[in-house]
């Protein structure tokens, strides 16, 4: 059916068109060699032609890198709790609050952030926004979703698995780590790419607490500029080759974050077996 | 024109049970000619020539593979929805050639219906499963609708049950329901021939018996071709049988004789060695 | 034994840290709904704001979060449901279009919001000329709700029985009648769900609406004015708004409770759906 198929059509052409207008409007910059200014100019001063990312991108690492940090091995001891000790009720419970935290928006979380967390750390290390507050912060938001891909890639090992190592006279951890986790980790690490996938890509939050500084961090009580806060900071205002510059990052930061995500795709369709 | 029957104890309302095979006008409703079925590379059924006689009840009888349902669905051309199925051979009913690539489909569907398996209503209401059908064949008028949805009810004996509710879920009806509320659904429609695939094997023993009266009673008005695992119902109901057997991985049809000769004095070995039990 | 002392360990472990997880996330709700509520009243929901913001409500705001909404769902619904039943059904024929279809689309599902915004910006206010708008801010979100919503509709509709397919086929119905009067029904769950979902996820944004929808807090007269998205409120109030905190967490609750709010009906729509289909063995 013709109009069917031009839905179809229709929404297929928009990743085409954000692709062109990105480029479009990041031509200035891109057309002239610009990629390597982005790796090689030492600041960012885009109104005097200064285009170094650099330290932005290194913030943006360490925040997102940071949040995975602490936020796998939370997010998987908490789905290896609801999926394995809690009662019936309990797990329900925990997996509605996980879905509802989930849901929460970035500003929710940069407004508590803003209001407790940084005031908090500059009692001991002022400013206090810094690049710590975005760890935090950041990891808080990805918690809920390594824990909610990982119940359900725990959910997903056969039933017939753990009750072959308990006939085998497991204790309960032997058969978690040595049997249901391994059996998962494919679900588990694809749902940890996700999200470091969506750290990368956070903005409100990160720059509502990190302190837009644009330096690289040399302590974790720095404020710095991510990739995301630098383009939410500037569009405003932004014009010429800087607006250029603008959507240039953004489309390396496009393509990091889709790098990610088709490899976690990758893992997940080709499970390497051993 | 399906007719009232006003005695009160007779559920069904479709013709007085007729007793003992033959009784009907050996016609051919349908005349099949070297009929093959294959989807891709794979034959499922080869060169297959039988007559399906008017108002008559005709019980495909074999093990299961032997392309019994594909023998079924080429009938109505519902292969054509498989991808990668071919079908040769000519199907003739009432003169007409299914396989004409230039035939209306849909009055092909109206004039044979299907009834599968597992009961398969629509997710709607029980008043709507038998709208939709007639509303997509061009029957308008509130008054027109009601008036056959109930004569179709009444004649599969569900009127009494669900009469009183037919806005509510045909999903919440029991298996037997939902069974007789698909043969309601194929019977709105009048057609000429019913093709049935085990209408009963997926329901308990009691819906079991409630569907398989039905399909007696609409013996002679309607013409039937029935596929079926039990052997018993086969010996009960049809006029006639058809044998389907494998050989060499490809359904065959071995014989083909009106049902009480089949089973009593059959031709084939294999006929034989079926229908008593020994093999199949 | 020392294996039953590494169990109990374990289990130790487990239960600490998931308390501990739970407690800090819900402390941090806690903390914020309590200041939030101090600061609601019927006054907030329904007044204009004064002062920035800082006193006054946040009517106008109410309004053109909703304006933003109704856009999304308009533009996202008919393009989504369509682009779904036609990958369900019809994609066979052309399996290639289909598969480029599908894989554009889950390219997109991954793209950063801000990403969107600045495609929004460039394209629709822009390009179409549609300047900061809610029309401009509803496009945009319509496109960052599609890929989910496309994928979940989908989804519903594989997993529609094909015994319905077949035996309105039997039955001589038409291929669109058979979409329309019996699959898209039997798939509502699913599509339902998958809106509520794409929903969810719009009204939670602010980095695709500050540069589509912009900043304007007043009420808005038509789609074409600017309006701002009690998410981009909440930023501003925090950020750019000296004593506007009070406001802000008043306004948070607000949102947190809408977003709540459709994730329950959400849940509670499909179950009411799949409950009147009761199938019996």
């Amino acid at each position: 059916m013709p109009l069917l198929a031009a839905s179809a059509a229709a929404a297929a052409l928009i990743l085409l068109l954000v692709v062109l207008f990105l480029v479009r409007e990041a031509w200035p910059v891109l057309g002239q060699g610009g990629w390597r200014k982005f790796f090689l100019d030492d600041a960012w001063y885009p109104l005097e032609g200064r285009f170094g990312l650099s330290p932005m991108i290194w913030a943006t690492l360490a925040a997102s890198v940071g949040a995975v940090l602490i936020a796998a091995p939370l997010g998987v001891v908490s789905a290896v709790f609801g999926h394995f000790y809690a009662g019936p009720a309990v797990k329900k419970l925990y997996s509605m609050m996980m879905a509802l935290l989930a849901g929460i928006p970035s500003v929710v979380y940069g407004l508590w952030g803003l209001t407790v967390l940084v005031p908090l750390i500059a009692r001991f290390e002022p400013p206090g926004a810094s690049l710590l507050a975005a760890i935090v912060v950041l990891s808080l938001m990805i918690l809920p979703t390594v824990a909610l891909t990982s119940a359900s890639a725990l959910e997903s090992v056969p039933q017939s698995l753990m009750r072959g190592a308990a006939a085998l006279g497991m204790t309960r951890k032997g058969q978690i780590l040595g049997v249901a986790v391994p059996a998962a980790r494919v679900g588990i690490v694809g749902g940890i790419l996700l999200a470091l996938a969506r750290a990368l890509g956070e903005t409100m939050a990160v720059l509502m607490v990190a302190g837009n500084v644009v330096q690289t961090p040399h302590s974790i009580f720095e404020p710095v500029r991510v990739l995301t806060a630098n383009i939410a900071l500037e569009m405003a205002y932004a014009t010429g080759t800087h607006r250029a510059g603008l959507f240039a990052s953004a489309l390396l930061l496009t393509a990091l974050v889709l790098l990610l995500a088709s490899v976690a795709a990758r893992i997940a369709r080709n499970p390497r077996h051993g | 024109m399906i007719e009232l029957n006003d005695d009160a104890s007779t559920i069904f309302t479709v013709g007085q049970v007729q007793s003992g095979p033959p009784c009907c006008d050996p016609v051919p409703s349908m005349q099949v000619a070297n009929v093959s079925v294959r989807y891709g590379t794979r034959t499922v059924l080869d060169q297959v020539t039988l007559d399906i006689y008017k108002g008559c009840i005709t019980a495909l009888i074999g093990p299961s593979g032997c392309g019994k349902t594909s023998f079924l669905s080429a009938l109505n051309r519902l292969t054509d929805l498989v991808p990668g199925a071919h079908v040769s051979g000519r199907v003739l009913l009432d003169g007409q050639d299914v396989f004409d690539p230039k035939l209306d489909l849909m009055a092909l569907r109206r004039r044979i219906g299907m009834i599968f398996q597992r009961p398969n209503p629509f997710p709607l209401s029980i008043r709507r499963n038998l709208e939709l059908p007639l509303r997509e064949h061009g029957v308008r008028g509130r008054q027109v609708l009601a008036g056959k949805i109930e004569a179709t009810l009444r004649a599969v004996g569900l009127w009494d049950e669900v009469g009183d509710r037919l806005d509510s879920p045909a999903m919440a009806l029991s298996g037997g329901q939902q069974q007789r509320l698909c043969i309601a659904r194929a019977l709105v429609l009048e057609p000429d021939v019913l093709l049935m695939d085990e209408p009963c094997s997926s329901l308990d023993p009691i819906s079991s018996a409630v569907v398989e009266e039905l399909i007696l009673r609409l013996r002679g008005r309607y013409t039937i071709v029935i596929v079926t695992h039990n052997l018993a119902q086969a010996r009960r109901i049809a006029n006639y049988a058809a044998f389907f057997w494998m050989k060499e991985r490809v359904g065959k049809l071995i014989e083909f004789d009106g049902c009480q000769q089949l089973f009593d004095a059959p031709k084939h070995e294999l006929t034989a060695a079926y229908v008593s039990g020994a093999r199949g | 034994m020392a294996s039953q002392a590494g169990d109990r360990a374990f289990l130790a472990i487990n239960y600490l840290v998931a308390a501990l997880v739970a407690g800090v996330l819900l402390w941090i709700l806690a903390d914020m709904a309590w200041q939030g509520v101090q600061h609601l009243s019927w006054e907030f929901l329904t007044e204009q704001p004064r002062k920035s913001g800082r006193a006054g409500g946040i009517a106008p705001i109410l309004v053109s979060t909703t304006l933003i909404l109704a856009v999304a769902i308009a533009a996202a619904v008919p393009i989504g449901l369509g682009a779904a039943v036609w990958l369900a059904e019809y994609s066979k024929q052309s399996g290639q279009f289909a598969a480029g279809t599908r894989l554009s689309l889950d390219v997109l599902a991954g793209v950063p919001s801000i990403v969107f915004g600045l495609f929004g910006n460039a394209f629709f206010c822009v390009f179409l000329g549609l300047g900061f708008s809610i029309l401009s801010g509803g496009l945009t979100l319509a496109c960052m709700i599609l890929p989910i919503f496309i994928r979940t509709c989908e989804h519903g509709l594989f997993a529609v029985n094909n015994d319905w397919r077949l035996a309105a086929a039997g039955l001589g119905m038409s291929r669109s009648s058979v979409i329309w009067h019996v699959l898209i029904p039997a798939a509502a769950p699913a599509i339902v769900a998958g809106l509520m979902l794409g929903i969810g996820r719009a009204t939670a944004e602010t980095a695709a609406l500050i540069f589509t929808s912009g900043y304007v807090d007043r009420m808005p007269e038509s789609l074409s004015d600017s309006g701002r998205a009690l998410s981009v409120h909440i930023f501003d109030l925090s950020m750019n708004i000296s004593g506007g905190d009070k406001a802000a967490y008043a306004s948070a609750l607000v949102l947190v409770v809408l977003i709540v709010a459709i994730n329950v009906l959400a849940v509670a729509l499909s179950d009411r759906w799949l409950t009147r289909r009761i199938v019996t063995a």
